[in-house]
Parts: C-alpha cells; structure tokens; sequence
C-alpha cells in the first residue's frame, strides 16, 4: 500500500513512529492560527497610498485602468471600450451588482450571460479584491462568474470598487475565508497583467493563451 | 525518457561546440541573472523572506506525515481524490486508470516537471490516449520529440529559426520569424484542443494542507485553461510541495515568481480546491491529486533532506556558469543543473549519475541565490563522497587523490613538493608568466592558458607574515 509505505518511511527519516495525538494536536492549532509571515513594508501605507501604488502595479502588468467615479458609470465606459475595439459581443458574469445597471446603452454590441467560448473576443467580470502590493486582482468562481471567463475571451475587462483595494495578498485571504467559512470557492484566481510567455528565445510576447488585454474599471 | 547521464562528458563536449545552443544559452546568462537582481533589490525584506522559507520548509518537512495527511482529509472534505504513489510506475498507472475510466481519448497538459519524471506522455501515448503539451515551450518541444532543457523555460535551448521550422512543419501556415506571429500561431492551434480534451493534468506549485487546495503558477493562462475546460482535473505532484497555510503558501509566492522569472508576480496564481460545486456553470466535475513520492521520503532524515525544501524556481541553473556553458540536456535526464546534480543521482542512481554531481567548480553561486538557503555544494559533496566510498569514481581519479591525500597527510613533504612544483610552473612559465601548454592537464591548457603561481607558496607568505607579527 502507497499510503502507508511513504507515510512510514517519512516517519522512519523523522525517527519517530504515528505522532502522537499531543504531536498531532500542535500541527493542527498551527494551521488553525494560520499566522502571518513577514508582510514587506511596501503595501502597508495609507489607503490613498495603497490605491495608487495598486495603479502603479496594475500598469506595470501591462494592466489598463480607467477609473470611474460610480459604479453607473460603467456601461457607458464599457460601451465606448468595446467599440472602440470593434467588438460586437460581450460575455457578461451576472451579479447582481452588474445586473442592476442598465445596459441599454450598449446596443447594438450584444449582450450575453453564459460560460465563455473559444471564439469570443470581451468578457466582464466583477474582481473580489484588488492587491496593492503587485497590482493583483483576486477572483472566484460562482454560479454567477463562471472561471472560464476569466481565461477563454481574447480581452478581459474586469470591475474593481476602489474600497475593495487591500494592501497585501493576507488581507484578502482573510476575506476569501469569510466567504464560506470551511471551504474556498471551487477556484480563487489571482490575475496581475495580461497572458504572457517568452518561451521563444526569452522574448516577452504578450497573449499566449489568456486574454491578450486586461482592463481594470475603477470604481469611486 | 532515455537517460543519458552516463555520457555526460561527452554530452558536454557536443554541447560546447554546438552553435545554436551557445547563441540559446547566451539569453539565460543575460536574461534570468538581471530580471532576478532588479526584482530583489525593489524588495528590501527578500532576504528575510528567504531565512523564513527556509524555516518554515524544515517545518513542513519535520511534521511532513501531519500535514500530508490533513491535505488528503481536506481534499476529500471538498469532495476530490487523493492517490498516493511510491514509485513513476505506480503513478502512471494511477493516471492511465483515471483517463481509462473517463473514456478519454486525449488529455491537455500544463506544465509539469513530475509528470516528465514519471514518463507520463509515453505512457499515455502507449496506451492510445493522446496528450497534448499547452506550455507554449512544452509544446514547441513536443512537435519536435523533444524534452525540457530547462524547468521553468523548457524550450530556451533553441533560437528563433528552430521554433519557426518546426511551426512551418506541423502548422499549415507561411514560414514566420516574428516570435509574436509564432505564438498566436499557437494560441489558434491549441484553442480547440483545450475545449476537446477530456481530462487537464497539471503540476501544482504548493499544496494547501489547511484547505486541501492545489495551486499553480504560469504566465500564458494554460494551466487555467487546462484545469478549467476538461470534466476531469489531475493534478500530478510531489510529497514535498504541502505547506500549512495560505499565509505559508503566500510567503513561498513572494519568493518564487522573483527567484524565477524576476517578476513581481506571476500573471495567474490558481488556486484549486475540488471539483466544480452544484450550482457552478463550467469547472471539473472530478478532481484528483495524485502524490508522487519516488524517493522523496527516502531523502527525509537523511544527507539530502535540504533538497526537500526546493520550490523549482531555476535560480540555480540560471546563475550556473557549468549550466550556462553546457544547457540542460547535456545533464541527461529531468533535472538539469545545480539542483539536478542533487536530485538525480537520488531518482536514478548513482552509479548512472555520478558525473553529475562533479560538473561543479563549487563557486557557490547557486547557494546564495537560493530561495529557501539549499545548501546545493554541500548535496553535491555528499553525492562525490558517495560515490568514491562505493568505488565508482574512475580509477585515475582515485588514484590522484589518494596522491595527494598521501601528501596532505604529511605536511613537510607536501611543502617540499609545492615549492618544488612553484618553481617549476614559473621557469615553465617564463618572461611571459603564462604557460601555454602542461602534461596531464591538456583538458585545461587546450583551451586557455595556465597563470603561473606566485613566487611564493602559501605557507611560505603565512610564515613571512607570522614573523613579521602581521
């Protein structure tokens, strides 16, 4: 049997037989404390200097943001973004925050609420948090934000609230566990730029296989 | 693969005069070394950064039953599967089942260095289920029967025109030099790929123990897709890559984008943790995570243990002037460089490795960029003891230390001999104070020129300066 066979001879290199409950016990009151390590200094400033160095990152990505100053401000914004593009088709999550605006102003860019298919050129989605430290967007999946549209569609536009900008990785993984308490959303994803590789002799090309662009709206 | 460890030396002697892959291995030297340095020194706390993942690592690794144990419980809470494996053999046939019982016919693949380890493609390939490298350098090299030669940036032992050829064989469009036309190239192969497969096997970086999460980090949004559109996800790893926490697994995350590729961060950072919910509209409807051992807890309490900490970063074989000269294939088998020299004698002997750990000049570059403080030289050392203490190292060799030790052991005839041997270096070297050409070392001579010692030995300069109450 595998399982036993490398647990034991785990415990043979360790010198040690089964741990003891206490042993046990002290393992698992280590995970459940679940403190933090060195935070670096950089993301621990003032909130107006968190969301401008969240900008500052975001760009450095190869993100683009434009900022907004509400939230009803967004279909227009994203309107005028898709045209632009000369891009006909939006695949859009359906929360009820983004639900609730009104999307007439698109027209004639058509709208759908469904999985992302190979072929489709826009998606929006709503971010869960932004990062300030490297400029992250934190995502999850729901019922209402299928993943596949956060990596399928040729541009990625994506809805941050200015109030949901944290400094470092640690304070969202504090709000992601108070999601549903016991359990991660199936997928957690953290976006910071673009699809990238330079597998090709080291060279940065940008668009391997996720959105070739990523637009943050900035929201207030 | 075939392991052609063996014929290192003479894996080495092609890799120097090959001009292609010298023009390759310039982009590693210039390229990796910098981005890293540029990325460390906007980080001030890096360094304490590091001194903590080393920590927390000989943590994990002290109590490693625990938590792999708490990682099974946890990805079964959230409704996936975990397989233990001993062996490659035990791994690939607990993959081949899982794709056998899905019907699958092929299977997209992320980047994984294990799955390389255990043979998987061939495996898979044998027993009629395709499987289809989506990395763009995986997939480059999979059209040309290729392996990494590097991994984190499998294909960097080719150039420009090698990819191009290759994509004008295989793809039906015009021959292209531009690197950009190159991938798009292979965005609009692969795209329908994705969506047909009917299982996605990715690697994993950590693994969550506390939340039974795996996770993986690439640029391209490959693994993503992979993990994403097929009804089954696997993701084939290793014992030593649980940590406690998603605050441990951060602090890894600082450290490993920067030690690699020196970004800030990498592009996608993927958390998994089981299959798709009920009311989820796309995700895997089945999730497996098969752990692979194969020698690695042979290595917990031993010599090697420091291995364990490894996070797969390459800082290693980037700073690595034996690396840098000769690429990853001339090492003959899945890992290459510093951290390869350590970890395949472990995996496939040493009596087919031995040469391995010796390609080393012991600068002890790849310890001080290491992100968790491996102590690659010291590995490398317990490896070339090891191999003399069972009598595989070549008989001229044994025969020069056993000289020398003969020597060392007795101080006044050693110094006797090096003055002896100083003078005869500088009468050889003459006006010029360089020798062109010396017996016996004509490995050396051949390529460069010997600089003659100093007029005089050590201990006759320590003598001077002891007297003279310096």
């Amino acid at each position: 049997m595998s399982k036993s066979d490398i647990l034991n001879t785990i415990r043979r290199g360790l010198g040690r037989g089964v741990p003891s409950d206490a042993e046990r016990q002290q393992v698992l009151a280590r995970i459940e404390r679940h403190e933090r390590n060195l935070i670096p200094m950089r993301a621990q400033g003032s909130e107006a200097e968190i969301q401008t160095l969240f900008i500052e990152m975001a760009k450095e990505a190869a993100a683009e943001v434009i900022e907004l100053p509400t939230l009803q401000a967004l279909p227009v914004a994203v309107s005028q973004w898709l045209q632009a593009a000369n891009i006909p088709d939006l695949v859009m999550a359906s929360d009820a925050e983004l639900k609730s605006l009104d999307w007439s102003v698109l027209h004639p860019i058509v709208q759908h609420e469904r999985v992302a298919l190979a072929g489709d050129l826009a998606s929006l989605t709503l971010a869960f948090m932004g990062i300030a430290e490297t400029g992250t967007l934190m995502l999850y999946s729901r019922k209402e934000s299928p993943t596949t549209l956060n990596f399928l569609p040729d541009n990625h536009l994506v809805v941050l609230k200015r109030q949901d900008i944290v400094g470092v990785y640690e304070e969202a993984w504090a709000r992601v566990r108070n999601l549903s308490p016991g359990q991660l959303p199936r997928t957690v994803n953290m976006i910071t730029g673009p699809s990238r590789s330079a597998d090709i002799e080291q060279r940065l090309q940008m668009g391997a296989h996720g959105p070739r662009a990523l637009t943050i709206f900035l929201i207030g | 693969m075939q392991i052609t460890s063996p014929q290192f030396k003479e894996n080495a002697r092609i890799a120097l005069t090959d001009v292609g892959l010298q023009k390759a291995l310039g982009n590693v030297k210039t390229g990796f070394p910098q981005k890293r340095a540029n990325a460390v020194a906007r980080l001030p706390e890096f360094d304490q950064l590091r001194d903590q993942g080393r920590d927390l690592k000989n943590h994990i690794i002290a109590n490693l039953d625990i938590y792999l144990e708490e990682f099974e419980a946890n990805v079964i809470k959230n409704g996936g599967h975990v397989h233990w494996c001993r062996t490659s053999e035990d791994a690939r046939q607990t993959i081949l089942k899982i794709c056998q019982d899905k019907g699958a016919k092929t299977v997209t693949k992320g980047k994984s260095m294990v799955t390389e380890e255990i043979n998987l493609n061939e495996h898979l390939e044998a027993n009629g289920i395709t499987p289809i490298e989506t990395d763009l350098g995986e997939y480059i090299l999979q059209l040309r029967g290729e392996h990494p030669s590097h991994i984190i940036a499998p294909a960097i032992h080719l150039n420009l025109e090698d990819v191009s050829e290759t994509f004008h064989a295989h793809h039906n469009k015009p021959k292209s030099m531009d690197p950009a036309v190159l991938m798009q190239e292979a965005r609009e192969e692969l795209r329908a790929r994705f969506v047909a497969a009917d299982v996605g096997i990715t690697g994993a970086n950590f693994l969550v123990a506390e939340t039974g999460s795996s996770i993986i980090v690439t640029n391209e949004g490959n693994g993503d897709l992979t993990q994403t559109l097929p009804k089954t996800h696997i993701v084939v790893t290793s014992i030593e890559k649980v940590v406690p926490t998603l605050e441990d697994m951060t602090l890894f995350l600082r450290l490993l984008a920067r030690s690699a590729t020196g970004q800030e961060f990498t592009v996608y950072n993927t958390l998994s943790t089981g299959p798709k919910r009920p009311e989820d509209q796309d995700g895997p409807e089945d999730y497996h995570v098969v752990l692979v051992d194969n020698g690695r807890s042979d290595m917990v309490g031993g010599e090697l243990q420091d291995m364990l900490r490894c996070i797969r970063c390459a800082a290693c074989m980037n700073h690595c002037p034996v690396y840098g000269a000769i690429g990853g294939h001339s090492y003959g088998w899945v890992y290459p460089g510093p951290m390869g020299s350590v970890l395949t004698p472990q995996m496939i002997g040493i009596e087919k490795a031995a040469l391995l750990p010796n390609a080393s000049t012991f600068c002890g570059k790849c310890e001080s960029v290491c992100p968790v403080h491996i102590p690659l030289p010291k590995l490398m050392r317990h490896w070339r003891k090891n191999e003399f203490e069972r009598h595989l190292t070549p008989k001229a060799a044994r025969w020069g230390i056993k000289t020398w030790a003969f020597f060392a052991k007795r101080p006044s005839l050693y110094r006797l001999l090096s003055q002896t041997s100083n003078r005869m270096l500088r009468l050889l070297g003459g006006k010029k104070g360089r020798i062109h050409k010396l017996p016996m070392v004509s490995g050396w001579t051949d390529h460069r020129d010997m600089p003659v010692p100093s007029s005089k030995t050590f201990m006759q300069q320590w003598n001077e300066k002891q007297k003279a109450g310096h």
